[in-house]
């Protein structure tokens, strides 16, 4: 059985201008320990897949399909036990370590909070944990930095803060939204390899959800790419990135400028990113793609398995998307 | 051929009081930019590139003219920028304009698109006839890849990577001869990205126009300018021709950052060692003695707190702050 299981997940918004479908039926499944990658431009539905999962969808949202996580469905479960998995099983750190911490409290307060209340830890081993987790993700002299307030941390040491925070119950699950991109570019390298060592050393299968299709290469095992809310191709990253099946990732990988490439032009995606709320019936993709297909935008291709572990969603076959 | 801009041991420095502190308590300085040199020729693109806080949007602002200098020269033309009346100053505004890194806060939210782009225009010349005034703003439109016919409405109505192009054609109505972009393209996906930064190169060479590429990403940067600054906590680490920075970079800190940044290749990423760079930027407000990057230096000598290391020049414009730099591959180049 696989950790997590999502199936033909559905995700819709209700707004003044009408329903905005931001996820439509995507399936994918994590296994315990691995590292999985959400990739996506704004709008393709990688966060509110996230959100969906883990309940935290806004008010005027609704999920449907399923989300299977140790063989419990998370959109059908009481609000107890979500809380449970929630506080104990799944953890998310998220993009702005500013804005997800309290201002008002200090880290101390804001960590032992948590293991008071879901593992039952008096204060004082509370605060003993709680070190011994800003420790490992590299905090230096935590024992007198963690009575300190948030906003005497740097972005980087923040988003360490978040990370430990999110570890204090030992979660099998780590769903990251976009963890690195308000930080700078020698930040990123140092958090990216301390979740590399995290995942080493606790055994923790991470999602992690971004645009930046360099961080993903680093770090992840699978990689599914998502587009207007659906999932474009999914496989093993190295086969992904070698060898796109899917004309959206081939546009996405060539338009990325490389430091390690001269390119006289940069290769260019057409159009601009989709308007959920006026998606086409078919591939949402097809306005934009260069080998459009006549029934395209009238059909949706299904997502087919493609040899290994690959599965992708198009209408192209696969010889002729180079 | 003279340089079109050259700017010389430019500092800027602000004041920045201690919240509740004495009115006759002396300020402290905050050193944003220091000793920065650096020529432009006509048509050239030079890059600047660096970190949070290294200063390199205060750089730009100095060019235009938006913050004062606190020390060095700003030459437009030959001419000192602190020191021209204001005839030529309006000229200079003229012939220097920018684009900013989010597209819609830049822009008006309750004007029209064409008015919008022709602003500067009717500014600079308000005697020009409106048909003209439209006809160009229409040509203009149609040049950066938008619809004319879109020209009465609102910036909210638009994407990010068109609310970029309404930017672009806003700072080109006028036809100047430098563009500083500063962070032009950080705001938009990756395929937009593409877009802008083809539709910038494209314009650069059509129109003859010098450009100041401000970005945090090496990457970009490297692959739209002639020329790269490499900046850190507001001083010059290293300048050299793109190809020469990106390939055999001398500076450690430029060496840091070339392996820093993630590369789309599963196999090379992985197979990569990382000199990652301990620690963050220290405070602009009490940067450390000596070379300000030597707190995260992995080469860092006791003799860097001393004196601020001088600019040695290894020939053909490439310039390093660095006595123990050493050219190094850092990047095989892809097979």
């Amino acid at each position: 059985m696989r950790l997590l299981e999502v199936d033909n997940l559905r995700v819709a918004f209700r707004t003044g201008d009408g329903d905005v479908n931001a996820v439509n039926g995507v399936r994918f499944g994590i296994d315990k320990g691995e590292t999985l990658a959400i990739v996506g431009e704004s709008g393709s539905g990688k966060s509110q897949t996230a959100f969906a999962a883990m309940g935290l969808l806004a008010k005027n949202g609704s999920a449907t399909g399923s989300v299977t996580f140790d063989g419990q469905d998370l959109l059908h479960l009481p609000q107890k036990e979500l809380n449970r998995i929630r506080s104990q099983e799944i953890a998310m750190i998220f993009q702005d370590p500013m804005t997800s911490l309290n201002p008002y409290m200090k880290i101390s307060e804001q960590m032992i909070e948590v293991l008071m209340l879901h593992k039952g830890m008096t204060r004082h081993e509370a605060l003993d944990e709680s070190v011994k987790m800003l420790d490992a993700v590299r905090i230096p002299d935590a024992r007198a930095r963690i009575t300190m307030y948030p906003h005497e941390f740097s972005g980087g040491m923040r988003q360490r803060i978040m990370i430990a925070m999110a570890l204090l119950c030992r979660p099998r699950l780590l769903i990251a939204d976009e963890p690195t991109t308000a930080l700078d570019v020698t930040v990123q390298a140092q958090i990216m390899d301390l979740l590399g060592d995290i995942r080493r050393d606790f055994g923790t299968a991470v999602i992690l959800i971004t645009h930046d299709l360099g961080v993903v290469a680093g770090f992840c095992d699978r990689t599914l790419v998502m587009y207007g809310g659906q999932v474009m191709e999914e496989g093993p990253t190295i086969d992904v990135f070698e060898h796109p099946s899917h004309p959206y990732t081939l546009g996405l990988l060539k338009a990325v400028p490389r430091l390690d490439r001269d390119d006289a032009t940069l290769a260019t995606i057409a159009g601009e990113p989709p308007d959920m709320s006026r998606l086409p019936a078919g591939c949402p993709f097809s306005p934009r793609c260069a080998m459009v297909l006549p029934q395209c935008p009238t059909t949706k291709a299904p997502l087919e398995p493609l040899g290994g572990e690959r599965r992708r969603a198009c209408h192209r076959p696969v010889a002729e998307v180079v | 051929m003279s340089p079109i801009l050259s700017v010389q041991d430019l500092q800027v420095t602000f004041d920045v009081r201690r919240p509740g502190s004495w009115p006759w308590t002396p300020p402290r300085k905050l050193h944003a930019v220091g000793s920065v040199s650096f020529d432009l020729a006509p048509g050239e693109c030079l890059g600047v590139v660096g970190e949070s806080g290294s200063g390199k949007s205060t750089l730009a602002r100095a060019i235009v003219g938006t913050v004062p200098s606190s020390g060095g020269k700003i030459l437009w033309e030959g001419q000192d920028l602190a020191a021209m009346d204001s005839t030529k100053r309006r000229t200079h505004r003229r012939d220097v304009q920018m684009i900013f890194q989010d597209p819609l806060a830049a822009l008006n939210p309750r004007m029209p698109v064409g008015e919008i782009i022709a602003e500067p225009l009717i500014t600079h010349e308000p005697n020009t006839p409106r048909a003209e005034v439209k006809k160009r703003v229409a040509a203009l439109m149609e040049r950066v890849g938008l619809l004319p016919n879109l020209i009465n409405r609102y910036p909210h109505e638009f994407s990010g990577g068109q609310c970029q192009r309404i930017g672009i054609a806003r700072a080109l109505i006028l036809k100047p001869k430098l563009v500083i972009c500063d962070e032009p393209v950080s705001a938009l996906d990756v395929s937009v990205q593409a877009q802008v930064v083809n539709l910038l190169m494209e314009l650069q060479r059509d129109m003859g126009l010098s450009m100041i590429f401000i970005a945090h990403d090496l990457s970009v940067v490297k692959h739209i300018s002639d020329k790269i600054v490499v900046m850190y906590l507001g001083r010059v680490m290293e300048q050299a021709d793109a190809r020469a920075l990106t390939t055999v970079p001398e500076h450690p800190y430029t060496q840091a950052l070339i392996s820093s940044v993630p590369i789309p290749d599963p196999r090379r990423e992985k197979a990569r060692k990382r000199p990652v760079l301990e620690g963050e930027l220290p405070s602009p407000l009490s940067p450390p003695s000596g070379c300000v990057f030597r707190t995260r230096c992995p080469k860092a000598q006791p003799s860097c707190a001393g004196d601020r290391p001088a600019m040695i020049d290894l020939g053909s414009g490439h310039r390093v702050a660095c006595p123990y730099h050493e050219a190094q591959q850092v990047l095989a180049a892809a097979i």
